[in-house]
């Protein structure tokens, strides 16, 4: 479980989150939802220790992660996959050697267990036979797959992904949360995801903060969504007059 | 540049370079990368060093010929300072100005790319010492290198010298020989190395440095190639002269 205590972030003049009080559990899918510019990336920066907050604190369990010696923070990180909103995926390299770059970094299995392991990542996120190609070579929604393959092929306990499907079709988009989902609930690790995606936050919302304005504005889950009387939910959420239809009509149901 | 910005840089560095020593996570990898960087700085870099070294052995010649011309001073004695002015001032500093261009802007924009397109987050974010990964191997790749690089440099400045002394008829073939077999001093080969591999050292942090802190975008990666390439030049001059006075 992750949590953040009164979580306080500004670039200078600008403040951008403004006590952020949360948690983060295991097993779930934890969404982060928002409006663009809402503050998601910085959140999960803040998460992960990319960014250090302002003020306020994050924990991993009962570990005080705001200050950690480098040494332990790395011990975490090693844990930890995530996949960025641009995929960082290494440009200079192959889809193999991507994802094999943590294996080849921090375990010494034979290179036969390296490209079997490659390969199961690589099926898990439907691209098979894509290894020699490099990123440059394949789609964006391609990358982010190859990115969530390259977050997963520790089997990491803690997996934080920034839109995992944006960009993608909504088949895709589909088996990518599927495959979130089923991963969560298999290892119970702990999942933070930004989305904006509708289906994400019907599908696999186990855990929905909402952010708006620097604060969080709703919390709930999937169930809750469309039952809330939230304004500000309701306005991100059913956007559209049809999105907004539907729900009536889902609800009389 | 203020005082203030300099100790901001020279702190952020002296940061940087503490957290690079440190144990690899994984030796193969650290070795790999090093063999890569060997690669790209010794052979990459092999022609133009030597190119450079021909003409600075050959003017050095050309000039002292001129220079000594109607005095007392025996011929052969171009030779001998050919040797000693390339040994100890030209091939070092010469070579790793140049070096500095090359290398150094190449570092300073590799590593300053990764760090844009967040390459070294994503490394962060798995647990390795992205400070020790990037710098590392190139350091001790350059300092392997680079020495002897510069040795290579001086010897062919030599052969350069005699290139232009010799066929040309300024002096017999008997003489530069004798000239450059003259008065032979070990200390200076000393100087030589000590000089390449500070220079070594200085040109390839500077540039990491340079690179792992870059922010913004291609403006910025540009100017950050040039820093890189200016520092360095600065700072080898100037440890040029420390050694020169420690040294002599
Ligand atoms: N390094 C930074 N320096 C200054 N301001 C920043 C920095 N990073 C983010 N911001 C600001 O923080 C705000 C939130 O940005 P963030 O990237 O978290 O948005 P987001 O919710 O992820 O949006 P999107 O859905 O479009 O990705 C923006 O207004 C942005 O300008
Ligand atoms: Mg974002």
């Amino acid at each position: 479980m992750i949590r953040t205590e009164n979580v306080f972030k500004s670039f200078g003049e600008a403040e951008i989150l403004k006590g952020i009080s949360t948690e983060f559990y295991s097993g779930q899918t934890n969404l982060i939802i928002g409006r663009s510019g809402a503050g998601k990336t910085v959140l999960l920066k803040l998460l992960v220790g990319l960014l250090s907050p302002t003020s306020g604190n994050i924990w991993y369990n009962d570990v005080d992660f705001c200050n950690l010696n480098k040494k332990d923070l790395r011990a975490i990180r090693m844990k930890v996959g995530m996949l960025f909103q641009a995929s960082a995926l290494f440009d200079s390299m192959t889809v193999e050697q991507n994802i094999r770059f943590p294996l080849d970094m921090f375990t010494n299995m034979t290179k036969k267990e390296k490209l079997d392991r490659v390969n199961y990542c690589l099926e898990r996120v439907s691209l098979e036979g894509v290894n020699d190609k490099y990123p440059s070579e394949t789609s964006g929604g391609m990358q982010k797959r190859v990115g969530i393959a390259r977050a997963i092929v520790l089997d990491p306990i803690y997996l934080f992904c920034d839109e995992p499907n944006s960009g993608l079709d909504p088949k895709t988009s589909i088996v990518i949360d599927e495959l979130i989902r089923s991963i969560t609930e298999e290892k119970q690790i702990t999942t933070v995801i930004n989305t904006h995606d509708m289906n994400s936050v019907m599908e696999i919302g186990d855990n929905i903060i909402l952010l708006h304005q620097g604060e969080v504005a709703w919390r709930g889950n999937k169930t809750e969504v469309l039952e809330s009387e939230n304004q500000i939910l309701r306005d991100f959420i059913f956007a559209s007059p049809f999105l907004q239809r539907l729900r009536d009509t889902a609800l009389e149901k | 540049m203020g005082i203030s910005k300099f100790l901001y840089h020279l702190g952020r560095y002296v940061l940087m370079m503490r957290t690079a020593i440190a144990r690899p996570e994984k030796l193969s990898m650290y070795y790999r990368e090093t063999l890569r960087q060997m690669n790209d700085i010794g052979i990459g870099s092999l022609v133009i060093v030597g190119l450079i070294a021909v003409f600075i052995g050959a003017v050095t010649a050309v000039q002292f010929a001129y220079q000594l011309e109607g005095s007392f001073v025996p011929r052969y004695y171009i030779g001998y300072i050919v040797r000693d002015s390339t040994i100890i001032e030209l091939a070092p500093t010469i070579s790793c100005l140049v070096l500095a261009g090359k290398v150094g802007s190449n570092i300073a924009a590799e590593i300053g790319g990764m760090r844009q397109k967040e390459h070294i987050d994503a490394m962060e974010i798995m647990g390795v010492n992205t400070a020790a990964y990037l710098v590392m191997p190139k350091v001790i790749a350059a300092l392997f290198v680079i020495p002897m690089l510069v040795a290579l440099a001086a010897f062919i400045s030599i052969i350069g010298g005699y290139l232009a002394s010799v066929p040309t008829g300024l002096m017999s073939d008997a003489e530069y020989v004798l000239g450059v077999r003259s008065f032979f001093e070990q200390r200076n080969i000393t100087m030589m190395f000590v000089k390449s591999l500070v220079f070594a050292f200085i040109l390839t942090t500077v540039s990491c440095y340079q690179g792992y802190y870059v922010k913004g975008g291609s403006i910025e990666l540009g100017r950050a190639s040039t820093n890189a390439v200016v520092f360095s030049d600065i700072l080898i001059l100037l440890a040029d002269y420390l050694i020169a006075i420690i040294l002599t």
